[in-house]
């Protein structure tokens, strides 16, 4: 795994810009990689840094298959899914140059692709069945154009796009003639800013060399290679491995679903069951449940396929099966409690039998309650 | 003792091996190991010429003899030392071998020792020490070549190494990155990142308390090269460049500020980098388009940016009209980027693979090639491929042109390719035809070995002429040119 230092950020991507203003006052010269906090992933990082790095791109991101929820998340029942807010991703031949990304939202009826894309790309694979992990890592000219750039106001659904479509689209300096210079000084006051123009000449390693380097990343044609462009993105996406956002409510338990399965993965050396729990009963608790520490268990519980937190009182005869239960949760006696989540300082009292429900902080509920 | 017959003296030589000086002295007392026999049949060839020499009194039998004595009593002792030390330490190498000699030790560089235990072993410490990851090798090698490392492109260095990188400048992971993966190709194109690259590291480079500019500055490029070694061995032109800049940090006066120094270490890679490959690229490209001629058919092989540069200016600054055929060769297909550079400036090429270079050769006037490095000896060490171009020319009577700039030139001799080269992923060799992977599966057959070489060595007499920038010389003037080099940095 690869170590992560100082130099990450963890924020929200839908944060505004002037956070990342502060911290770029702290990191100075450098390039950041922007995490969401909701990420859960065993990507190696290498990966998608070294996309940025041997391609000098300006944003390198990752992107995982995305799963459909098989379980309807308790909570929501009776509601029907939202439409579908689907995301369309055109890569290139070789899978790692993000070429076009429009969401669904944002489309009337046809998907418009640009004609300079598909003459330097003739082939372009796109995919809607893709999950963006929103984690970026982005050259330091983009952090400067978010800051005098008010316009942005969240990353991942202006300024990401904006900077796939600006791969192929000239600089707005060259679309204005040389010799209206002030209006053209005007039109630029007044537009948004150009990242072009934050471009620095001498920050792309590749131009004193790419006259004498015989390395070209595609044939057929008379251009120079990535076709001289200076904006250019790429995504890494992971085949397999985990990668899950925990940004709703449905990948927040499919998440803690997996997380048994992947202990061993992590190597992580505590065992599922934490050594301070009391449990009268091993054998009713299954072999995929993590229990935390300093939890108590009472005779004849069955616990299959569910986490439950640390400082729990469980009394006997209970029945729990493919629960969350977070700390400190206290449940009586006769209780049956199915595909729910339970969070903290929950009081659920004798008999209770509780299916697909999602319990607050601080509840209590009646005995026999239903 | 006065009078011994010179003969006898001589006789007594003889009888001892040759490679025991001669010790016709007949103190025995002192030399146990050699026992000469005074009556031992001598070889008669030398004797009757002995006999004629002057019997006279002091004369030089009895000074050499007397020379002898002393020779044989040192060597007596050290004979007793060793023997004292211990029958355990290997017997005392054959000194027929010329190699052993004692005064000038070569020590072999570490990259062609891949397969002896102990220098890698040394490398890894090293490694260790400096905090750079050791990259491993991949796959079988065919067992010519398994002295020389062979890395595979998917595993790269990074993924050793931690996000940031701490020990190792950011800039000069990315170049490293980039050499491996290829993006970076060609000897200039090499060069000329990693001074680019230096020049980015003296910038964010400070002194640290207590240190000089001058020995700690060369301290801390030595992790950056060796990490820029494991990601891809460094090239002629590279170390080259490095030996001058670590020269010229070494004799940076103490009296200058950091600042004034930084600068002036930036002034002098400046200068360098234009003066040795800039400058010296467009006096090679006006001297070789001398020698095109009207209606010429230029043959060319694989990517050479000086080669390129030439027949550009070439075709842009003469009127002269000539054609050029492009010669090809996998796995790295370079010519197809000539190809691309040439046809664009409207020049008439053809292209050809390699295979059939006694095809169109009759119709060729000049072969112009470029090298990676020129030897000592006056061998030219190129992309794989050209001392086959070399050969057949040759036998067609066609000549062939090198270019090659004088900092690529190298005080290594080398007269085959085996010794010391590069060997790439072997995996580039698997081609996609119709969906199958020929060659897929190579690594589970156990006596399929596949061979991806980078270099080699071109002999001087198949060269014609070597044009650099200072001019037009014979393959065999490389080592003039070494010498004066070497003059004129002292």
């Amino acid at each position: 795994r690869s170590k992560l230092n100082t130099s990450l950020l963890l924020n929200r991507t839908k944060l505004p810009c002037c956070f990342l203003y502060g911290i770029l006052l702290l990191l100075g010269n450098t390039d950041v990689l922007v995490l969401s906090c909701d990420l859960i992933t065993d990507v190696d990082l290498y990966k998608v840094v070294d996309l940025f790095r041997t391609h000098d791109a300006t944003l390198s991101m990752l992107m995982k298959k995305a799963y459909e929820p098989t379980e309807v998340a308790p909570g929501q029942k009776g509601k029907k899914k939202p439409v579908e807010q689907r995301d369309f991703i055109g890569v290139d031949d070789t899978g790692k140059r993000l070429l076009f990304m429009a969401n669904e939202a944002d489309l009337d009826e046809e998907l418009v692709i640009k004609r300079s894309i598909l003459q330097k790309h003739p082939r372009m694979h796109i995919r809607t069945g893709l999950m963006d992990a929103h984690l970026y890592c982005l050259k330091k000219y983009v952090v400067d154009f978010l800051v005098e750039n008010r316009t942005i106001t969240s990353l991942r659904s202006e300024l990401i796009p904006h900077l796939v479509r600006k791969q192929f689209s000239a600089p707005t300096s060259l679309q204005q003639g040389l010799d209206n210079k002030e209006e053209g000084r005007k039109k630029k006051e007044q537009a948004s800013l150009d990242i072009y123009s934050f471009i620095k000449e001498d920050n792309s390693l590749l131009k004193p060399a790419p006259d004498n380097s015989c390395w070209n990343d595609h044939r057929g044609d008379m251009n120079e290679t990535l076709h001289e462009g200076k904006v250019r993105c790429y995504v890494h996406i992971m085949k397999e491995g985990l990668c899950c956002r925990v940004n709703t409510l449905g990948l927040y338990i499919e998440a803690n679903r997996q997380v048994p399965k992947l202990f061993l993965n992590l190597g992580l050396e505590e065992p599922l069951v934490h050594g301070t729990a009391q449990i009268t009963d091993r054998g009713m608790v299954g072999s995929d449940s993590i229990i935390g520490s300093s939890t108590q268990i009472g005779e004849k519980t069955s616990i299959k396929h569910s986490i439950i937190g640390s400082a729990c009182t469980i009394k006997d005869k209970v029945k729990i099966t493919n629960c969350i239960i977070m700390n400190s949760v206290t449940i009586e006696e006769g209780c049956c409690l199915q595909g729910s989540v339970i969070c903290n300082n929950a009081v659920i009292e004798k008999g209770a039998d509780i299916k697909d429900c999602l319990i607050g902080s601080d509840q209590r509920l009646e005995t026999k309650g239903k | 003792m006065p009078g011994i017959p010179l003969a006898q003296v001589q006789n007594l030589a003889l009888c001892c091996p040759v490679e025991v000086c001669l010790n016709g002295i007949p103190s025995f007392h002192m030399s146990p190991t050699v026992a000469p026999h005074p009556a031992s049949p001598p070889a008669s060839a030398n004797v009757p010429n002995d006999n004629e020499k002057p019997v006279g009194g002091k004369s030089k039998a009895e000074l050499r003899a007397e020379r002898r004595a002393k020779q044989e009593a040192e060597r007596a002792q050290k004979q007793a030392k060793k023997a004292e030390l211990g029958q355990g330490t290997a017997p005392a190498k054959p000194r027929l071998t010329p190699t052993e000699a004692p005064s000038v030790v070569k020590r072999l560089p570490e990259h062609v020792q891949v397969d002896d235990p102990a220098a890698q072993r040394k490398l890894a410490k090293k490694l260790e020490r400096q905090q750079v990851p050791l990259r491993q090798d991949y796959g079988t090698k065919v067992n010519l070549f398994s002295h020389l490392h062979q890395y595979s492109r998917k595993k790269p260095l990074t993924q050793q190494m931690s996000i940031p990188s701490t020990v190792i400048h950011p800039a000069v992971v990315r170049l490293g990155l980039q050499y491996s993966q290829g993006i970076i190709n060609g000897s200039n194109a090499r060069c000329i990142a990693l001074l680019e690259v230096f020049k980015q590291l003296i910038r964010d480079y400070s002194t640290p308390p207590n240190e000089e500019l001058s020995r700690d500055l060369v301290a801390k490029l030595k992790p950056h090269i060796s990490f820029l070694n494991q990601c891809r061995p460094l090239s002629v032109s590279m170390g080259n460049a490095i030996k001058f800049l670590k020269k010229e940090i070494s004799c940076l006066p103490d009296t200058l500020r950091e600042e004034e120094a930084k600068e002036k270490l930036q002034g002098t890679i400046d200068n360098y980098l234009r003066e040795k490959i800039v400058l010296a690229a467009e006096a090679i490209s006006k001297s070789a388009f001398e020698k095109i001629n009207d209606n010429d058919v230029i043959l060319v092989y694989g990517c050479s940016s000086l080669v390129n540069r030439t027949l550009c200016d070439a075709h842009m600054q003469t009127d002269r009209t000539f054609r050029v055929i492009v010669v090809d060769s996998r796995p790295r297909l370079e010519g197809r980027e000539t190809l691309r550079r040439l046809v664009r400036r409207g020049i008439h090429c053809t292209y050809v693979m390699i295979n059939a270079i006694s095809y169109v050769l009759p119709e060729v006037s000049k072969v112009l090639l470029g090298a990676h490095a020129l030897l000592a000896n006056g061998s030219v060490m190129s992309r794989v491929g050209t001392s086959q171009i070399a050969l057949v020319s040759k036998a067609y009577n066609v000549p062939v042109l090198v270019c090659c700039e004088t900092y690529k030139f190298c005080e290594r001799v080398q007269t085959d390719s085996f010794v010391s080269n590069e060997l790439d992923d072997p995996d580039d060799l698997i081609v996609l035809r119709k969906g199958q992977a020929q060659l897929g599966g190579w690594a589970e057959n156990k006596s399929l070995r596949l061979l991806n070489l980078v270099y080699d060595v071109t002999p001087p007499d198949l060269v014609d002429l070597v044009i650099t920038d200072l001019g037009m010389i014979p393959c065999t003037s490389v080592p003039v040119v070494l010498r004066v080099k070497n003059v004129d940095q002292q």
